[in-house]
Parts: structure tokens; C-alpha cells; sequence
């Protein structure tokens, strides 16, 4: 069973490999429209398997949707989770992947962004009542989304730097589990300072784009997520690049120097601390957007939906997808948000097949389903250390 | 900040603490000897010991046990559960060294490969445990967590009650028991790392592999040895866990993990005697510190003594070692 | 950090290696280092001068390494203490001694080993600019380009072209970003550098593919990069033919004329009389004998020293 795993695997990879390579042979110009195209292709998808403008459908694809059985789930809403999830992989990619720092408690982030809309842009939140109490504010003043945007963002940033000053000179796994508190504590606080959160009563009435939720809203109202979708996959594809950017950068082949040999890189006038805390950083900060995202959508937060088994579930979408390649990343994401909302019958285990994917994954391909090329070397090195050591 | 209450009882407080703590050492031991010897973290350990309750579970179901059974039947019970919860836990570790962990020895993997096994291994045990629960919505709703599962009670073995007082400080039969059965397990295991054929070569392989191997020792069933050991002691925790509290349920393992890691790191993790004193020392500090705010607040401790202790002396109390070789 | 931070730049002045007038760059200064009960070094001084080549020199075990460990800030002695251009060592960051002016290699090699050759010696480039992650990710700052800096207009026609046309004059008229400049000159210079050492033709190829000698020049060419004034060179001969050896001499006294002071530390000892200008022997953690190669070599203490070893394998 395994042997027949790993041949369909090895074939896999063979194609990918071609893929790859003919990827890697196009000219930039031809590489601008392919990616172009999938740009197009990215805000196409909420009408996926139909023809824009029409109400012809295209049988085959059509059924790749999942509103297209009894009782599925809104076919925008579950592209607004995939890229949701795929903006938390690939700031989880920076710190796991790119800098090499495993991290647990990435929901820490996530809950901190979603907070920081809710606390400062609901009406119903006591932080918001503090503030017109404190300056005479009326009643229906609250912090406008477009503002909740950058105190999410600094919020979280912020928080990252805290956790990392004092942590990120652990050895890897303890700073993982390290991070696996930090992320159950932000959990608890937010159950417990029920002064501040209103504790497990949740906040409502969080703002999105258009203000408060209601049914005036045009766009972005909570039946139809459709232009939350778009929202989504704009932060998305900006954030791609600006983490495209910082791997292309001297940032890039810092984090990888000092994965590769810290002290080294150290006597090369790298510093490490610095490298690490500013992918701390911004990865925190792109695990805000998410929460932050996440809670203008949903217009309600309270502290079960911060569950350190989704902290646990973002950790698999970025080891099954390919830590360190961000295409393999989304990929993971992706298939982690999707599946179990097309194929209902496997939503029951989906927890089961989390576990057994990440199991398999690291038993037979540690680097991943589409693995970044460096890191697929340095893993066949080390077993080939071994072998040739026994 | 409930002061008076703290130093009014101050007594009582401490013995609850230790009785609580007695559990975290016995689970921190599967940390620290596996620690010891591979210098990894075994995550999956908590589910190791959620499977040994449920094993205790089982065992009592299956027997028929009632509340409060006459003395004699209880401790035939609870030695049968022992044997069970020993059996299931210590087979489970085996299973879960020979299936995740060796494939990656072989291979060199990084710590970050099996760390990231072990969480994909500890999901998968406790959604199969929760395969065996009630859930408590009926059977109609799934979160995005998967289907919450009830809480499960198991009949009162032994009722709790004030066994004898000192000074105002009651010390009740089950805390005594918990006290005593842990100190002895501690007890056996020390004699065996120190004192048998056996742990000479745990400790051989845990300072230096590479000689050990070299004078015949053999790796693998050193390995799979203490994984086992580690097992039996989860699964003893487990059995005073069941006479304790009485309950389970298949999400145990996370926080109580969490908890019994810290103790390890506490005492020192590779050190056997470290655990017993960090997974003392938590329980005590938790009850002190619930005392003094609000129960609700007593999970943090553990995480915020973690954090200190692993920034401050990354070593613990005792230093790492594992059979007082490695300074 | 300090505030005397200087740069040292690749062509700086050529210092002839007469006797004369010369400046102290490092100064080792009575430094005493021990490990518990054990003294690894015993009141250790001497000097480097500017421009020199000198070599560090002394039998297994007689605190080389040690001594350059101390120099390179990874010990902190226990008394006394070494000053570089007039500030203290002892007691700095392994990033703060780089930004200072000293670089070293290692005796075991460690290069980046996923990193191709360019990148390894692009990330010792990278120390001595100035943009970091704000400037990776807006560009914002702008920098008015020199003429040769401009983007060029290769394409033949067509699109491509008009392109290329199009981005060359918003670079005049709106200037590049610091950060786009810095990564051409830093991919510009590690090119060069590579050069210097001979293994321009590998660029592109992952480090750990390369053969033996390329991984030490590659290390050599990666310290280069950080702009040092002194360059230490942990036996950078391990392992090499003699006439490897012969091309390492040539390119040990290039990197001399380009500026650069460097330090050996090497037991072949003909290597060492070939190259060097003075030579500081240790023996058992304490200076024996300093001087020319000649004079060292009729030292009697020092021939003492490498008695009973042959002197090319001591």
C-alpha cells in the first residue's frame, strides 16, 4: 500500500517537474500573461463553470462547485474561506518556511487581527463604549473599517515582536510549543476579560467595507459573499507580492542563510534576531488580515472560533502544500478548505484526515506536495547522510 | 487577589496541588525519557495517556463496575485497570515509535519533521477516540472543529474522603492514594534506569548513541524500550486520573500535555527526578494561583511558568540529564 | 553598534610591505583567556599592520584557533583585550566584528550550501547596504541613477523593446528605488568577485556541487564581499595540492594588493614562508617568537617547537 503510494507519488512529481521546468523556460513576457491570466482567473472563479453574463452552465465543471448538491455550502463563501486560508499560509510560509521557525500558535494572530476590527469598529464592543464615554463621543461613533485596518495590522505586528523578542532565541521546537501557549493564552483572554471581549457572548455588529452590517449594504452584506471573495483574493494577490518581493530580496537570502548556518551567516554580517523577528512580524501581520478579513465577514466573533486546532490545521496546509514555495502553500490551503466542503461525506473525518495527511506527508514527503526546490535538496541530503552513515 | 484565602489554608492548598501534580509527573516521564534518549519532543505523548483512560473506561464497563464497591473489589478494579490503561498506553507509544518515528530516524529528518509527525499523529488518535463518544449535538450538527464530544463519566471507584488531618490540613484517601501510587511508580522506574541491565543501556544510549551502538547495544530496542516505559507511566497516570476525577473525554490529552510538558521543562527535561519536581511544583503553583484569582485563570499558569522557565533556565531546576551522566 | 564605523572599500590604498611607519589595525593587547583551571592563552600581544600579510603559526594544540576565536569575538578574554582600528572586539556581536572591517573563513568549510555560488557571496555583499525589509517591500526611496546604471535597451524590436524603452526613461525621470540599485551593484560586485577568485564560470551552480578548492575560494570570495580591512584565513589550505597551493599564494597576495589586511592561520609551514610578512609563533598559549619568516625560521625556541615534525607537515 505504501509502495503503491509512493509510485503514484514519484509520477506526480514527475509531472510537476515538467511543469515546472517548462515553467521555468517561458520569457518574461510569456511568464506576465500566464500569470495575468490566472489573475483573470482568480476573480472569474465565484462564476466558475458558468459563462459571465449568461446563465448557460458548463456541465462538467459545474459539478466541481459546492452549491451544486442537496444542502452544499455557498459556492462564494467557500471561496472567500480558501482565500481566507490561503492569505494565513502564506504568512505562516514566511516564518515557517522561508525563515525556518515552526510556529503553533499562529490562531494567536488570527484572533488578535479579528479582535482588533471587533473591539474598535463594532458598536457593540465595550472598547468602543470606553471611547465615547471617555470623549463625549455619540452613541453611534465607532472606528471606521478602513481605519480598523491599520490597528489590526500594527496590533498584530506589535504582538509578533513581542512573542519573538524573548522567544526566538529557543531552540525550534520548544519555540514551537512555546508558540502553542501563546496562542491558547490569547484564546483564554479572550473567554475570560469579559470586560474588555465581552467574553464567550462573542461581539456582534462588526463593520466591513460599506460600515455596520445591514440589509442596506450593497456589496458587502452577509447573504451574498461574493464581493468579500473579491475583496479577499485583492488582499491575496497583493500580499503575494509583497512576499514575492521580500524572497527576491536580500531579506530572502537572509532567512535562508540563516536556516542554512546561522553562525556562519552571522560572521557574514547577518543578524539573525533581526531576520527572524521581522519574519515574525510580518508574519503576524498577515495572520491579522486574515482574522481581520474573517471577522468583517462574518460581522461576529467569540473565542471558540480561535481554537488551537485551527492553529494546527494551518501549520498542515503549509507542510502538505510545500513549505517554503507559496504556490505550494496555497495549494495546501486550498485543498484543506475545499474538500470537505465539496465532499461532504468525508466532513466528519475531515479532523482525522487532517492528521493522517500531515502523518503521511512527513513520513513519505517531508518537503511537501509542491515543494519549494531548495528545500526538497536539503531534506534528500540529510537522508543521504544517514544512509551513507548506517 | 484572594490573599486570605491562600495563607488561611495554605496547608490544604498545597496538599491538592501535590495531588494534582503527582499526575503531571507521571506524564512528564514520557517526555523526559524520550527527551533523554532522542533529544525530541514526543507531542503525541498526551494522546499516549488519553488512550490509557479510556482503556480504564472500558475496563470498568466491561467488569460492571458499580459507585463505591466494597474495598477489596476496588483495589482488584483498580489493578485491573492499571493493567489495562499500562497495556493500552505502552502499546500505543510502541505503535506510534515503530509507524512515525523510525521511518523518519532512518532518514535524518529534522526535529521540526518530527514535531509536526507527532501533531498529525496526536490529531488522528483523538479523532478515533472521539469516533467512540457520544456527541453532544445529537448527530445533526459539525463544527468547524468536527463534532464537539461529550464528556464521559466513569463510576466512583473510591469516595473521596478526609483519610486523616494534620493541623487543619485534611489529607482525603484518594489524594493519599494518588500521592503514594505516583512516588512508587517514580520510585520503580529510577531503579530501573539506574539500578537494572536494562536502563545501563537507555543510559548508554542517551549520552553517547554512537559508542553505544559501538559496544553492542542495540538502538532500536533501547528506543522502542523507553517509549514503552514512558506508556506504562502515562498508563498509571491515567488509572489515578479515572479514580480522581472520574470523567474523560477523547480533547483531553492537549492542555494536560501542555501541562505535563511544562513540568518536564520545569524539572529539567532528561531528568527523571527533575520531572518528578516540576510536575509537583506546577500542580501546587496552579492551585496557589487559582486560588488567588479564578479558576478560569489556571490554564495560563502553566504556559506563563513554560515561558519563564525555558527563557530564564532553559536547563530547568535540575539540568538535563538523563541518569545523572550528562552535565 | 559603534560609531566609528567606516567602510573599508575594495580598492583602497596600496600599502608597500617594506619595513617603515606603519598603523596599527589590530592589536592584541596581554590578552590572557581561560577555560576553568586551563589557560588556553597566556598573555598573548602583538601586533597587525595595515596592508600586511601575517601569519599566525604554531604546533597542534597551541591555541591558534583560539587565538583567532578571541580575534573574531567569539571568545571574550579574560584579561586584556583586542582593539581593531582603535575600537574593542571583545564583547561584540559576530555582525557588529563584520560591520567593523574583519571577515574570516572557516577551517571546516561552511558555506550556504543551497545557495548558489552568487547568492553566497551576494548575502556577505548584502552587510554593507542599506535598505532592509521596508525598503525590499515599498521601493519608495529613489535614487538618481548613473548613466551606466540605467536599464538598457537590448531588444531588437517590437514590444520588447518599446518595454525596455519605456522603463529606461522612467528611470531618468523618475530615478530608480535604493533597493533595485543596491541588489544590481551587490550582484554586479559578487560577480566580479567571483571572478577574482576564479570561479565566475560556476555563478549559478547550488554550493554544495562544487568541488573541494571551488568551496574555498567560494568561502574566500564570500568574505571578501563584506568589505573587510582584515581578512582572517582559517587554514585555507587544508586539503590542496601542491599546486593548488601555488595558485592560493598568488591569489592570498591579490587579495593583499586589492587592500585587504589578512591574517593567516596555516600549519604548512612553506606556505606560510612564502607568503607571509611576519610571523607570530604560539606554543602552549603563549608568543614565542614574532618576526620575518627568515628570522622566525632560525629562532631556536621555534625550531624547538616543530622539533621531530618535518616542516611541510607540521
Amino acid at each position: 500500500m505504501i509502495d503503491k503510494l509512493r509510485e503514484v507519488d514519484d509520477r506526480r512529481r514527475a509531472l510537476l517537474g515538467g511543469i515546472g521546468a517548462r515553467w521555468r523556460a517561458l520569457s518574461r513576457g510569456q511568464r506576465f500573461l500566464a500569470g495575468a491570466a490566472m489573475v483573470v482567473f482568480a476573480y472569474y472563479l465565484p462564476s466558475f463553470g458558468k459563462i459571465p453574463g449568461t446563465n448557460l452552465i458548463i456541465p462538467g465543471l459545474v459539478s466541481l462547485r459546492t452549491d451544486y448538491m442537496d444542502g452544499g455550502s455557498n459556492w462564494s463563501g467557500v471561496l472567500f474561506t480558501c482565500a481566507i486560508y490561503v492569505l494565513v499560509a502564506i504568512g505562516l510560509n514566511v516564518v515557517v518556511g522561508l525563515a525556518g521557525l515552526l510556529d503553533l500558535g499562529y490562531i494567536g494572530f488570527f484572533a488578535i487581527g479579528a479582535y482588533s476590527v471587533a473591539l474598535f469598529g463594532s458598536l457593540n464592543s465595550p472598547v468602543v463604549h470606553w471611547l465615547q464615554q471617555t470623549f463625549d463621543l455619540p452613541s453611534t461613533w465607532a472606528v471606521t473599517w478602513a481605519i480598523c485596518l491599520p490597528i489590526a495590522v500594527a496590533l498584530t505586528m506589535i504582538s509578533g515582536v513581542l512573542l519573538g523578542w524573548p522567544t526566538l532565541r529557543l531552540r525550534g521546537d520548544y519555540l514551537a510549543i512555546v508558540t502553542l501557549g501563546f496562542g491558547e493564552i490569547i484564546r483564554i483572554f479572550a473567554r475570560n476579560m469579559t470586560e474588555v471581549t465581552r467574553g464567550s457572548q462573542g461581539i456582534n455588529g462588526i463593520p466591513g467595507p460599506e460600515g455596520a452590517p445591514s440589509a442596506d449594504n450593497q456589496y458587502f452584506g452577509l447573504i451574498d459573499p461574493k464581493w468579500w471573495y473579491f475583496l479577499a483574493i485583492t488582499v491575496v494577490l497583493l500580499m503575494v507580492f509583497a512576499v514575492w518581493r521580500l524572497e527576491n530580496s536580500r531579506v530572502g537570502r537572509a532567512w535562508l542563510a540563516i536556516r542554512e548556518d546561522e553562525d556562519a551567516a552571522a560572521v557574514m554580517g547577518v543578524y539573525g534576531f533581526k531576520y527572524k523577528l521581522w519574519a515574525f512580524a510580518i508574519g503576524a501581520a498577515l495572520g491579522g488580515l486574515a482574522g481581520f478579513l474573517f471577522a468583517s465577514r462574518y460581522a461576529f466573533i467569540d473565542p471558540t472560533q480561535f481554537n488551537v486546532r485551527l492553529s494546527i490545521l494551518f501549520v498542515a496546509m503549509v507542510v502538505v502544500g510545500g513549505s517554503g514555495n507559496m504556490v505550494g502553500v496555497a495549494f495546501g490551503a486550498v485543498l484543506l478548505a475545499y474538500l470537505p466542503e465539496r465532499f461532504r461525506a468525508i466532513e466528519d473525518y475531515r479532523w482525522l484526515a487532517f492528521g493522517v495527511a500531515m502523518v503521511l506527508v512527513m513520513v513519505l514527503r517531508p518537503q511537501g506536495l509542491i515543494p519549494s526546490r531548495r528545500r526538497a535538496r536539503e531534506l534528500e541530503d540529510r537522508a543521504k547522510e544517514a544512509a551513507a552513515s548506517v | 487577589m484572594n490573599f486570605d484565602e491562600l495563607f488561611g489554608h495554605l496547608g490544604q492548598h498545597t496538599v491538592d496541588g501535590l495531588a494534582k501534580g503527582a499526575i503531571y509527573a507521571l506524564i512528564a516521564l514520557g517526555y523526559t525519557l524520550v527527551y533523554g534518549v532522542l533529544r525530541l519532543i514526543n507531542f503525541a505523548h498526551s494522546e499516549v495517556f488519553v488512550v490509557g483512560t479510556f482503556a480504564v473506561l472500558g475496563v470498568w464497563t466491561a467488569v460492571g463496575l458499580e459507585n463505591n464497591p466494597p474495598v477489596a473489589q476496588a483495589a482488584l478494579f483498580l489493578l485491573l485497570g492499571l493493567a489495562a490503561a499500562a497495556l493500552a498506553s505502552g502499546g500505543t507509544a510502541l505503535v506510534i515509535e515503530r509507524l512515525a518515528y523510525r521511518p523518519l530516524r532512518r532518514r535524518n529528518a529534522p526535529p521540526l519533521v518530527f514535531l509536526i509527525t507527532a501533531i498529525g499523529l496526536s490529531l488522528v488518535i483523538v479523532e478515533i477516540l472521539g469516533q467512540l463518544l457520544p456527541d453532544t449535538l445529537g448527530g445533526t450538527m459539525t463544527t468547524l472543529f468536527g463534532r464537539p464530544r461529550q464528556v464521559v463519566g466513569m463510576p466512583t471507584i473510591i469516595e473521596s474522603k478526609p483519610l486523616f488531618t494534620i493541623a487543619g490540613t485534611s489529607i482525603t484517601n484518594v489524594q493519599f492514594i494518588t500521592l503514594i501510587a505516583a512516588l512508587v511508580m517514580m520510585a520503580l522506574l529510577d531503579w530501573f534506569i539506574n539500578r537494572t541491565k536494562y536502563g545501563r543501556g537507555v543510559r548508554a544510549v542517551a549520552q553517547n548513541p554512537e559508542t553505544a551502538a559501538l559496544m553492542g547495544v542495540n538502538q532500536d530496542r533501547v528506543i522502542m524500550l523507553i517509549f514503552v516505559l514512558g506508556g506504562v507511566m502515562a498508563g498509571a497516570a491515567a488509572l489515578l486520573w479515572s479514580m480522581r476525577t472520574g470523567i474523560t473525554q477523547n480533547e483531553l490529552g492537549f492542555v494536560l500535555g501542555l501541562k505535563a510538558f511544562t513540568a518536564a521543562v520545569l524539572g529539567g527535561i532528561g531528568n527523571l527526578r527533575g520531572a518528578l519536581l516540576g510536575g509537583l511544583l506546577l500542580g501546587v503553583v496552579e492551585v496557589y494561583a487559582a486560588t488567588l484569582y479564578n479558576s478560569s485563570w489556571e490554564d495560563v499558569v502553566a504556559f506563563v511558568v513554560l515561558v519563564v522557565v525555558l527563557m530564564f533556565r532553559p536547563t530547568g531546576l535540575l539540568g538535563e540529564s538523563l541518569g545523572r551522566a550528562r552535565a | 553598534m559603534s560609531d566609528q564605523t567606516t567602510t573599508a572599500t575594495g580598492d583602497g590604498p596600496k600599502i608597500p610591505s617594506q619595513p617603515g611607519p606603519r598603523r596599527t589595525l589590530l592589536d592584541v593587547d596581554h590578552v590572557v583567556l581561560r577555560f576553568g583551571g586551563v589557560v588556553a592563552l597566556n598573555d598573548v600581544s602583538f601586533q597587525l599592520y595595515e596592508g600586511e600579510i601575517l601569519g599566525l603559526i604554531g604546533p597542534n594544540g597551541a591555541g591558534k584557533t583560539t587565538c583567532f576565536n578571541v580575534m573574531t569575538g567569539v571568545y571574550k578574554p579574560t584579561s586584556g583585550e583586542v582593539r581593531f582600528a582603535g575600537v574593542r572586539v571583545s564583547g561584540r556581536k559576530p555582525h557588529q566584528i563584520s560591520r567593523i572591517g574583519i571577515s574570516r573563513t572557516f577551517q571546516n568549510i561552511r558555506l550556504f550550501p543551497e545557495m548558489t555560488a552568487l547568492e553566497n557571496v551576494m548575502v556577505g555583499t548584502d552587510s554593507r547596504h542599506k535598505t532592509s525589509v521596508p525598503g525590499a517591500l515599498f521601493r519608495i526611496y529613489r535614487v538618481k541613477p548613473k548613466p551606466e546604471e540605467l536599464p538598457q535597451v537590448t531588444a531588437a524590436g517590437g514590444l520588447p523593446r518599446l518595454w525596455q524603452q519605456v522603463r529606461r526613461g522612467s528611470a531618468k525621470i523618475f530615478g530608480l528605488s535604493r533597493h533595485v540599485l543596491e541588489e544590481r551593484a551587490a550582484e554586479k560586485k559578487s560577480l566580479e568577485l567571483l571572478r577574482f577568485v576564479g570561479i565566475d564560470g560556476r555563478a549559478n551552480e547550488v554550493a554544495r556541487n562544487l568541488p573541494y578548492g571551488d568551496q574555498r575560494r567560494l568561502e574566500i570570495a564570500r568574505a571578501l564581499a563584506t568589505e573587510p580591512k582584515l581578512i582572517c584565513l582559517d587554514e585555507p589550505a587544508a586539503g590542496f595540492n601542491p599546486a593548488e597551493k601555488e595558485q592560493l599564494l598568488t591569489l592570498i597576495r591579490q587579495i593583499r594588493d586589492r587592500g585587504h589586511t589578512v591574517l593567516l592561520i596555516e600549519h604548512d609551514m612553506r606556505l606560510v614562508m612564502g607568503v607571509t610578512d611576519r610571523v607570530v609563533v604560539l606554543e602552549f598559549g603563549s608568543k614565542i617568537a614574532d618576526g620575518t619568516p627568515s628570522e622566525v625560521s632560525r629562532d631556536p625556541r621555534v625550531i624547538a617547537a616543530y622539533l621531530g615534525e618535518p616542516v611541510d607537515a607540521a
